[in-house]
């Protein structure tokens, strides 16, 4: 019927904790109370998660935001006919236009808050399974050129080139290969895999698939944490109704060729380093493992595995369907493509960010973020997750990009941003810093198991004013002893965060 | 002959372990799915688990222990988890967490626990109530939140 209305409500899980669901029932239930017939749609988030609950509704003139929503708003906003695009004071205009949005590159998150994430006629509708469809015809080295063509680096935080990654798992010759995802999303501070997850699940099978596809193997692996059971409900049904549409092919007994199943972690910070992860994923405790031999040649039950965070293999639809020049064409120097920057901790419009490598941090906290949600000065961000660095507002307009970052002594990371107000005690989250590694160890090597209890003991002392210039001497010594001698980036970069606070903050160490 | 395996062995721990072919790298899936269902890992489903998937008990417990997740004592009827995660202190979780460990203080029903980022690091303090995830909590807040769950 052409009067019908269509109405999105997210479900993503941040939205769900503003309370997404209730507003999206109150709508059904005014709807009915006023007679008028609307097709209520979820879908994930845009990303602009302080506008959250954010209600769309399909004009002529395209889809019309609302928010933040909350249930005692819905009668007025029928009110105003928002059903039709009237105008309210939550009105934002074309969603699509508000310019947070408007201002981002959206190459792999162009789905995420628009489409219906569990709807495989959606996501083809917008652009998805062309990737598949097109390595499909594709030689399996043409695929691998194609990935290393891009640029793309793993969006984990290490960097690697995923071309390079794929190229050695190819060349492997194994009776089984395996592709798995790292979406043991730990940092605190990025939420985008999530995000990405319950917005649009199809685009990282997809990616898998296509892996799979590049390398030969016929089985992966999702290594999803805990933490988020909406995104695992979500990738559970995605999965379910990816293989029964028989998008990764079938055998002659039906099932599918190439077999993904979900592994959920149990909170633990450091299956989130690939070694750990694999694991993990075989049963055992998350201890890290020494390398070489690499994944790609010895992973997952000794066979050559990849292992890519959810967003290196949730590019890779876009970069086969569009070609590597489209991609490569954004981002600088060695960072191509675009990242997801995501804002977090005191911002005022905090949510994710995808942007072409190169915008600065002062682009992302101010122009994007507005600044503190408490309204005090920004004194610190810490860039890159709990083992990143402090970055002083001095630092504030360094270019995002992999090279940049590391030439300023800090990283990106996952591209999380968490920005503190002036109120924070940078001796505090030096301390914290140690304290986490001290809690997440995984207890395998001795700089990190016991260097994280020596760090904080001698922090304290620091704060407690005892022997301050000797202790300040023998922490940087145990830095570097961490920084060298741990097995992993756990303890291999724990002391960032430390160094950087000490480096950037002396005032906070009593100095 | 009756073996002490026999003796504390769990039925539902066996089911679930068969569910997962009884294969030793499902350990993870099988305690989440014991646990789902206990609320927590006892000896009895540990023993089971450890013969249906033919492993030693040394190695569960390595894995048991190793794993923030898994407890091996029943848990309080609800758990508010708080984030004490950097984006979290950044808006306060710090000063949050003793006035919400306070306010539960003396109700055996509810358990206030740590956890490291719940992912909506955006809008914290962030907080989950048994399953349920939640945004900018207050002490209020979160009051209000456990006493619809009713019977805390």
């Amino acid at each position: 019927m052409a009067d019908r209305v269509k109405i999105f409500a997210p479900c993503d899980a941040a939205a769900l904790s503003v309370g997404a669901d209730d507003v999206a029932a109150a709508i059904a239930a005014e709807a009915a109370k006023r007679n008028i017939e609307i097709d209520l749609v979820r879908t994930g988030t845009r990303g602009m998660l302080w506008l959250e609950p954010l209600i769309e509704v399909e004009t002529s003139k395209g889809r019309v935001a609302y928010g933040p929503v909350e249930p005692g708003d819905v009668a007025s906003l029928f009110n105003a006919s928002f059903h039709k695009g009237g105008e309210h004071k939550l009105g934002h205009g074309a969603a699509k236009e508000i310019p947070y949005f408007a201002k981002q590159e959206r190459l792999t998150f162009a789905r995420c808050g628009v489409i219906d994430p569990l709807s495989l006629k959606d996501y083809e509708a917008h652009g998805g399974i062309a990737g598949l469809g097109k390595a499909l015809k594709m030689d399996r080295a043409d695929i691998v050129a194609e990935v290393t063509e891009s640029g793309l680096r793993g969006r984990g935080g290490a960097g690697f080139p995923t071309g390079i990654k794929w190229k050695t798992a190819a060349a492997q010759t194994a009776d089984q290969k395996y592709i798995c995802c790292n979406a043991d999303e730990g940092d605190s501070g990025t939420f985008a895999d999530r995000i990405l997850i319950e917005g649009d699940p199809f685009c990282l099978i997809e990616g898998m698939v296509i892996a799979a596809l590049a390398v030969g193997a016929s089985e992966g692996y999702i290594y999803l944490r805990s933490e988020y059971p909406h995104a695992a409900a979500t990738l559970r049904k995605a999965i379910t109704l990816w293989e029964e549409a028989g998008l990764s092919g079938r055998n002659d007994d039906g099932s599918p060729r190439f077999k993904l199943h979900l592994r959920m972690g149990a909170g633990a910070y450091i299956c989130g380093e690939e070694s750990s992860m694999l694991e993990s994923l075989e049963g055992k405790r998350g201890q890290v493992k020494v390398k070489p031999p690499i994944p790609a040649i010895s992973g997952l039950f000794g066979k050559p595995t990849i292992v890519n965070n959810v967003l290196t293999l949730a590019a890779v639809p876009e970069i086969i369907a569009k070609g590597a020049a489209h991609y490569k064409d954004f981002g600088m120097g060695r960072s191509r493509g675009t990242q997801a920057f995501q804002l977090a901790g005191d911002i005022a419009r905090g949510g994710l960010v995808e942007k072409a490598f190169g915008v600065t941090l002062r682009e992302l906290i101010e122009d994007f973020g507005g600044g503190t949600r408490s309204g005090k000065p920004v004194r610190t961000v810490q860039a890159g997750g709990p083992l990143g660095a402090y970055v002083p507002a001095s630092q504030f307009d360094i270019a995002m990009d992999y090279e940049a970052l590391a030439e300023a002594g800090a990283m990106l990371g996952h591209g999380g941003i968490v920005v503190f107000n002036d109120s924070v005690d940078m001796a505090k989250q030096a301390r914290f810093a140690m304290e986490f590694c001290e809690i997440e160890s995984c207890g395998k090597c001795t700089p990190c198991r016991i260097g994280a209890v020596r760090g904080k003991e001698t922090i304290d002392k620091i704060i407690n004013g005892e022997n301050r210039t000797e202790n300040l001497a023998i922490l940087e010594d145990l830095c570097d002893l961490m920084v060298d001698g741990s097995l992993c980036a756990m303890g291999g970069l724990t002391p960032m965060p430390v160094r950087s606070a000490v480096r950037h903050f002396p005032e906070d160490f009593g100095g | 002959m009756t073996k002490l395996i026999d003796k504390l062995d769990h039925p539902g721990a066996r089911e679930i372990c068969a569910a997962h072919k009884n294969k030793p790298d499902a350990l993870l899936e099988v305690l989440h799915g014991v646990q789902a269902a206990d609320g927590y890992l006892s000896d009895a489903a540990l023993r089971t688990v450890a013969d249906a998937l033919n492993i030693s008990r040394a190695e569960i417990h390595g894995v048991a222990s190793f794993y923030h997740d898994y407890h091996r004592k029943a848990p309080a009827k609800h758990i508010v988890r708080l984030c004490r995660a950097e984006a979290c202190q950044a808006v306060g979780s710090e000063e949050l967490a003793p006035k919400v460990e306070e306010m539960f203080n003396g109700n055996d029903d509810v358990a206030v626990t740590t956890v490291y980022c719940l992912g909506n690091c955006a809008l914290g303090p962030a907080a989950m109530v048994d399953a349920e995830l939640h945004a900018r909590v207050t002490p209020e807040k979160l009051k209000e939140i456990v006493a619809r769950l009713g019977d805390a």
